[in-house]
């Protein structure tokens, strides 16, 4: 009895493992800024570079923090999903342009369309390193309260909008 | 010889090649550390290297970042902790050991007891399988031939 009774646990226990190795994402490493206040920057926005944003400026709202640039192709993908989101109207979306030349930014917003209530200037990376950016595309959403609620790592599908965003920023429209 | 020369030129030449990176710390004691942080942080766009191996742009970044810090005067313990606040303990090559990671320290020794207590069940089945119960007609008989086999055996023996 025993006989066939290890080789059947030790399947199951190899099945198990293979199964959880099938449906890990080993591209998306956990965030440790989860639950934690949004890393400060005060950094120039694209359309007006002589004008500063900081996170501190949308305190009291939710917001949504996309990294993107023109030189990124999932970004590119990611962009009509971002519009749609945007003329929901739902949050407030701000772009972190990562790595970029600010004039071909421009152009591909003017290309593509500018679902972005403003977009900062991350020239060499700074701020994305705060952030713990590690891949672009990536957004952030933000409570009321300036605490960093969820994190999304690569592009976002239009399945993400419905299923993830949608629902938690009605969640957190809500909260005080 | 000469071929020889040659390719001492050229181990020396690509050796140069390999250099990706070009932070340079005044103190060669900083330099040392600098060194070893890079070694010890992942890339995190190319998961299987470290940042002093990878050619990508964001290892270049905090490469950059660690060399910043160390010219401010920062220790390997804040630059370590500003990257794990950031980055999490991903961005290390040797995570600590905590209940999160506990599975992935324990778990190799936890595979090698197992591999030792199999080794040593099968072993134990082997050895009590070797061992046959013979009935004691067939000891009986056992014995009678063996004994005669040595009588003659012996008498074999003397004629020579």
């Amino acid at each position: 009895m025993l006989k066939y009774i290890i080789p059947l646990i030790l399947f199951i226990v190899l099945a198990v493992f293979l199964a959880l190795g099938l449906k890990g994402k080993p591209g998306e490493i956990p965030s440790p800024l989860l639950n934690k206040p949004a890393p400060a920057f005060s950094a120039p926005k694209l359309n007006v570079p002589n004008e500063k944003l900081s996170p501190a400026d949308l305190k009291g709202k939710v917001w949504l923090f996309n990294v993107w640039a023109s030189w990124c192709v999932s970004c590119r993908a990611e962009h009509p999903i971002i519009n749609q989101l945007a003329q929901q109207q739902a949050a407030i979306i701000i772009g972190l342009n990562y790595k970029d030349d600010p004039e071909a930014a421009k152009k591909w917003l003017a290309t593509l369309g500018n679902p972005y209530n403003d977009s900062v200037m991350d020239a060499d990376g700074r701020i994305g390193i705060d952030w713990g950016v590690y891949g672009v595309p990536e957004t952030f959403v933000m409570d009321k309260q300036g605490i960093v609620r969820y994190k999304h790592t690569g592009p976002v599908t239009e399945e993400d909008v419905q299923n993830t965003f949608i629902p938690l920023i009605a969640k957190l429209q809500a909260e005080p | 010889m000469m071929k020889l020369w040659f390719f001492v030129l050229i181990l020396l030449i690509s050796a140069q090649g390999f250099a990706i990176d070009d932070h340079q710390l005044a103190n060669p004691e900083q330099q040392k550390t600098y060194e070893i942080i890079i070694s010890e942080l992942r890339c995190l766009v190319c998961q299987n290297q470290t940042i002093a191996d990878s050619n990508a742009e964001l290892a270049s970044d905090l490469r950059r970042q660690v060399f910043e810090m160390l010219q401010q005067g920062k220790s390997k313990e804040d630059i370590i902790q500003f990257m794990t606040d950031r980055y999490g303990d991903f961005v290390l090559y040797n995570p600590p050991l905590k209940t999160k990671t506990a599975l992935l320290w324990l778990g190799p020794i936890a595979f090698l007891i197992t591999g030792f207590i199999m080794i040593f069940w099968f072993i134990r089945r082997k050895k009590t399988a070797a061992i046959m119960p013979i009935d004691k007609d067939k000891q009986e008989k056992m014995r009678r031939l063996l004994s005669e086999n040595n009588e003659s055996s012996a008498e074999n023996g003397d004629q020579s």
